[in-house]
C-alpha cells in the first residue's frame, strides 16, 4: 500500500474515533433507556445541556473533573424529568423527549448569552480546564512497527480520556445487560413489564434507574463535546448527533456491539465527508460540501428505511406501564 | 390471634388461607363484599362465578395487586398484610395468571429466575436455578426444557414454567386463574395430573374457573361467588354441576339441547376449494383448505386457538383474500383476482360476528347506537344528504336492544360500559337483524355470562332453522358440540378431521385438535 494513502486512511480512522465518541456514549445511553421500555429522543437535549454545563463549569472552576461531574448531574436531572413524565405520570414518551430537546436548545442559548455575553458561547478554555490527549505507554516505542505500530500510534493513541471511556462503555454495557441480574430485569421490563411486576419487583424503580444511567452517559457525551473535543460550548453544538446515536442504536437492534459498529460507521462517514470537501471527482466535478455533509443523514434514512431488515424493538417500548388489569 | 384449629377435613393444620370479611369497592361498584373463605391446607379448592362476580378481584387482593378496603387475610393461621406481589410471594403464595406473565424472548431458566436471582451475576444465579429446577422436576414430575425460548414452547409448557416459577419461590399455595382456557383437553388432563401430584406433596391449590366440569373432576371443595359475595362453600362431592350453575347465576337454568340436522339443504352457502392464505412473513395461515357449509346447517370449527381459525373467518368475511384457490360464498365466487371487501360481503348477505368484539366488533368509545350502526352507516335509511339521522339510528338501536335483551337498553350509553355479554348481544343483534343467508360467528360466548349464553345460542340456532348457512368458530368444545351439526377440526391451517355433531365425543375431538389421532389409533 502506498505510504500516503495509508497515512490518509489512518488519519481518517483517527478522526472517526473522535467524532464517534459522543455517538457511542449516547447510543449506549439510549440502549439502557429503551431496553427498559422508555423511548428516549431526548438524548440530544440531555447531551446539549450537559455540554453547556461542562463548558460553563470548566470556564468558572478551571477543573475538567468538576465540569464532567456537573454535566453528568445536569443530564441525570433532565433524565429524571423525562422519567417523572413518562414513568410516574405515564405521559407520552416522544412528547416528553421533544419537550426536553426544545427546552435544552432554548435554555442553553438564553443562559449562555445572559452569563457570558458571547452570543451563546461559553468562554474559550485553557488546556488545564479540558481533557487533553493522552500518550499511551509503549505507543512511541512501537510507532515504527509498520502498519500495526502505526495504527496503534495514530488511531488508538493520543485521544483524551473520554474517548477511551466511550470505548470501554460498550463492553461494560454488554456485560451489564447480558451478564447481571440488573440486566436480566432491564431486558424483561422492556419486553413484558407485567411479568416483572408479578415477581414483586418495582417496574418504576427499574425504569428510573435505567433512565438515570442513560442520563449519566449523555452527560459524559456532552462534556466530551464542550471540554474535550472542543474548547468551549457553542450554541446547538450537538447538531443532531443525539438523533444519529438513536438511529445507530436502532440500527444495531438494541444491542451494544452492533450499535458500536453503527456509530463507527456514521463516524467514519462524517470523517470522510470532511476529507472529501473540495475534492474534484471525475465526471461529477466538485462535490458540493452540503451534499457531503448531508451524507450521514441520507444514509441513516436509507439504511433505516430498508437495509437493516425489520428491527425488532423491545415489545413494551413506548407503552406506559399501568398496573390495573 | 389464635389460629382456628378446627378443620372440616379432620386434620390438625390451620387453613392455608382464611379470608375474613374482605370487602373492596371500585368507585360505585362493590367488587367484593364481606368475603369469608377458608381454604384447607393441602386441598384443591375451586372458585366459580360468572364474569364480573369478583373472582379476579379477590385473587388480586390475595396476590397483593389490590388492597382490601376492610377485612383480614390469614395465611397458615397467621394474619398477614399483603401489600405487594413481593409480600404475597414471601407469604408462600404463587399465582399462575390467565395470561402468562412470561417474557417470550427469555429462556425458561431466565423466566424462572427473573426476580428471584440468587446473586448479582447471572452465571451463579443460573446455576442455582438450574439445580433447583432439576430437583423440582423430579419431585413434581414437571419437566420443561430449560434452555428453550418461551416463545418457542407450546402453551402447556409455558404454563408449566409458570408453575415452576411459583415453586422455585417456595410457594406452598398455588392460585390458578382459568388455567385450561388455552389448553387442549389432553393438555388440561396433564395439568390436572400435575395438580394432583402437587396436592399429594402438600401444596394447597386454588382453582378459578368457569368450567364446572373441571370443578367436579378435580376439586375437594368449591366456593361460588355471585355479585361480589360468596353464596356457597361446600364439599365438591356433596354437590353437582346443575346446583353450582344455579348458584352462579342465581336462578334456575333451562338446560338447552338443540336438535341436530343431518339432512341439511343440498344447496351450499359456503364452498371453499383448495384455499391457501399466506401472511406477510410467508407462513401459510391456511394451507390448501377445502370444505362446504350447506344452507340450514351449523358447521363448527374446533381447534386450539391459533391454528388458522381466525384467518378462516377473516378470509370468508372479506378481510383477507385467498393467496391461491377460490371459494364460493352465497353464490359469489371469490379468488385472488376477484376479491370482495367486507362491505361487499355484507351487501351480498354474508354477516360476520367477529371473534374479538373489542377490536373488530365495536368501537369502545362509541355509544351503543353508533356501534350498532357500524358497517351499515352508508345505508340510505340512516342518512340525510350529509348528516346521519341520529334519532332514527337511536330508535333502530333501541329496537335491537329489546329484541336481543341487551341490558341496560340505553342507546346513548358508551359501548365500553356494557358487560361483555351485552356487547356481544348488541353485535349479534346488529348482524342477525340483516337476515343473513351466510352467518360467520367467532367465539360468540367468550367472556360472556351463562345467562347470556342461552340467548346467543338460541339465536344462532334460529338462524340455522331459517335456512342460513352458519360457520361457528369457537375454542370452547362444549359450545361446538352443543350447536354444531357438523364439526371440522383445524390444526396448523388445515382441516384434519370432521365428525357429525350427533356422534361427536370429546376425546376424539381433543386428539384431532392435537393432530394425534393417528398415533393413538
Amino acid at each position: 500500500m502506498d505510504a500516503i494513502t495509508l497515512t490518509t486512511l489512518l488519519a481518517t480512522l483517527d478522526a472517526t474515533l473522535r467524532v464517534s465518541t459522543p455517538l457511542i456514549l449516547c447510543a449506549m445511553a439510549g440502549l439502557f433507556s429503551e431496553r427498559s421500555g422508555i423511548v428516549d429522543i431526548s438524548l440530544e437535549g440531555k447531551m446539549l445541556s450537559a455540554a453547556f454545563a461542562a463548558g460553563t463549569l470548566a470556564a468558572i472552576t478551571g477543573s475538567p473533573w468538576v465540569a464532567l461531574l456537573g454535566a453528568i448531574i445536569v443530564s441525570i436531572g433532565l433524565a429524571l424529568v423525562h422519567g417523572f413524565a413518562c414513568i410516574t405520570h405515564r405521559g407520552d414518551q416522544v412528547v416528553s423527549g421533544l419537550a426536553i430537546n426544545v427546552l435544552a436548545s432554548g435554555l442553553t442559548i438564553v443562559l449562555g448569552i445572559a452569563w457570558f455575553s458571547q452570543g451563546g458561547q461559553t468562554p474559550a478554555l485553557a488546556s488545564e480546564a479540558r481533557f487533553m490527549p493522552l500518550e499511551l505507554p509503549l505507543s512511541s516505542s512501537i510507532a515504527n512497527v509498520p502498519v500495526i505500530g502505526q495504527f496503534f500510534d495514530t488511531v488508538i493513541n493520543g485521544h483524551n480520556l473520554l474517548v477511551y471511556i466511550a470505548l470501554l462503555a460498550v463492553p461494560a454495557t454488554w456485560w451489564v445487560v447480558y451478564r447481571t441480574r440488573f440486566g436480566l430485569r432491564l431486558r424483561a421490563v422492556g419486553e413484558n413489564p407485567l411479568a416483572v411486576d408479578t415477581t414483586g419487583i418495582s417496574v418504576s424503580r427499574l425504569r428510573y434507574f435505567s433512565v438515570m444511567i442513560c442520563g449519566a452517559l449523555c452527560g459524559v457525551a456532552g462534556a466530551y463535546l464542550a471540554i474535550a473535543q472542543n474548547a468551549a460550548f457553542s450554541r446547538e453544538m450537538t447538531a443532531g448527533q443525539g438523533y444519529i446515536a438513536l438511529a445507530a442504536m436502532i440500527f444495531g437492534k438494541w444491542r451494544p456491539m452492533p450499535a458500536l459498529l453503527a456509530c463507527l460507521m456514521f463516524g467514519f462517514l462524517d470523517a470522510v465527508s470532511i476529507r472529501l470537501q473540495g475534492i474534484v471527482l471525475p465526471v461529477i466535478g466538485e462535490v458540493p460540501v452540503q451534499l457531503i455533509q448531508a451524507l450521514p443523514y441520507i444514509l441513516t434514512v436509507v439504511l433505516l428505511a430498508g437495509f437493516i431488515g425489520r428491527a425488532i424493538a423491545p415489545k413494551a417500548v413506548g407503552i406506559p406501564f399501568t398496573k390495573e388489569r | 390471634m389464635t389460629a382456628d384449629r378446627r378443620t372440616q377435613e379432620g386434620g390438625s393444620l390451620p387453613p392455608a388461607i382464611e379470608l375474613r370479611k374482605i370487602s373492596k369497592r371500585f368507585g360505585n361498584v362493590q367488587a367484593n363484599q364481606d368475603i369469608d373463605l377458608r381454604v384447607e391446607s393441602g386441598t384443591i379448592h375451586g372458585i366459580v362465578g360468572e364474569n364480573g362476580a369478583g373472582k379476579s378481584t379477590l385473587m388480586s387482593i390475595l396476590y397483593g395487586f389490590y388492597q382490601a378496603d376492610s377485612g383480614n387475610i390469614l395465611i397458615n393461621g397467621h394474619t398477614r398484610k399483603i401489600k405487594s406481589s413481593r409480600e404475597a410471594i414471601e407469604a408462600g403464595i404463587g399465582m399462575v395468571h390467565q395470561h402468562f406473565m412470561l417474557v417470550d424472548t427469555f429462556t425458561v431458566l431466565e423466566n424462572v429466575m427473573l426476580g428471584a436471582e440468587q446473586s448479582h451475576l447471572l452465571k451463579t444465579s443460573g446455576a442455582h436455578a438450574r439445580d433447583a429446577l432439576r430437583h423440582l422436576a423430579d419431585e413434581y414430575e414437571l419437566k420443561v426444557p430449560l434452555d428453550t425460548l418461551i416463545g418457542d414452547l407450546p402453551v402447556g409448557q409455558q404454563q408449566r414454567t409458570e408453575i415452576l416459577k411459583a415453586l422455585y419461590r417456595n410457594a406452598d399455595i398455588l392460585i390458578l386463574d382459568e388455567p385450561t382456557g388455552v389448553l387442549t383437553p389432553q393438555e388440561a388432563d396433564q395439568l390436572f395430573r400435575v395438580l394432583q401430584v402437587l396436592k399429594e406433596r402438600g401444596v394447597t391449590i386454588i382453582l378459578i374457573t368457569h368450567k364446572l366440569r373441571e370443578i367436579m373432576d378435580i376439586t375437594d371443595n368449591v366456593s361460588v361467588l355471585r355479585l361480589g359475595k360468596i353464596v356457597s362453600t361446600q364439599r365438591t362431592a356433596d354437590t353437582d354441576m346443575a346446583t353450582l350453575a344455579e348458584l352462579m347465576v342465581g336462578r334456575k337454568l333451562v338446560t338447552q339441547s338443540f336438535d341436530k340436522v343431518s339432512n341439511a339443504d343440498a344447496d351450499t352457502g359456503i364452498s371453499v376449494r383448495n384455499v391457501t392464505v399466506t401472511d406477510e412473513r410467508g407462513l401459510n395461515r391456511l394451507n390448501n383448505i377445502s370444505f362446504d357449509v350447506r344452507r340450514g346447517e351449523i358447521v363448527g370449527i374446533a381447534g386450539v386457538a391459533g391454528n388458522g381459525q381466525s384467518t378462516l373467518l377473516e378470509l370468508l368475511s372479506g378481510i383477507k383474500s385467498p393467496s391461491t384457490g377460490e371459494f364460493t360464498i352465497n353464490n359469489h365466487v371469490v379468488s385472488t383476482d376477484a376479491a370482495l371487501d367486507p362491505a361487499r360481503m355484507r351487501d351480498i348477505g354474508v354477516q360476520h360476528v367477529p371473534e374479538d368484539r373489542l377490536r373488530l366488533g365495536l368501537v369502545k368509545a362509541f355509544s351503543a347506537a353508533e356501534s350498532s350502526l357500524l358497517g351499515y352507516h352508508t345505508k340510505p335509511a340512516f342518512n340525510w344528504r350529509m348528516f346521519l339521522k341520529a334519532s332514527t339510528i337511536r330508535e333502530a338501536c333501541k329496537r335491537l336492544m329489546v329484541a336481543f335483551d341487551v341490558r341496560p337498553p340505553d342507546p346513548k350509553l358508551k359501548s365500553a360500559s356494557f358487560s361483555g355479554g351485552n356487547q356481544q348481544k348488541l353485535i349479534l343483534a346488529r348482524e342477525l337483524d340483516k337476515a343473513p343467508s351466510v352467518l360467520l360467528v367467532g367465539q360468540p360466548t367468550r367472556g360472556v355470562d351463562i345467562g347470556a349464553i342461552e340467548l346467543i345460542h338460541r339465536k344462532i340456532v334460529e338462524m340455522r332453522d331459517n335456512g342460513c348457512a352458519v360457520l361457528l368458530v369457537s375454542v370452547e368444545l362444549d359450545e361446538i358440540m352443543a350447536l354444531s351439526d357438523r364439526i371440522l377440526v383445524m390444526y396448523e391451517g388445515q382441516v384434519v378431521g370432521s365428525m357429525h355433531g350427533s356422534e361427536a365425543d370429546k376425546t376424539t375431538l381433543g386428539l384431532m385438535m392435537a393432530n394425534a389421532l393417528d398415533q393413538v389409533a
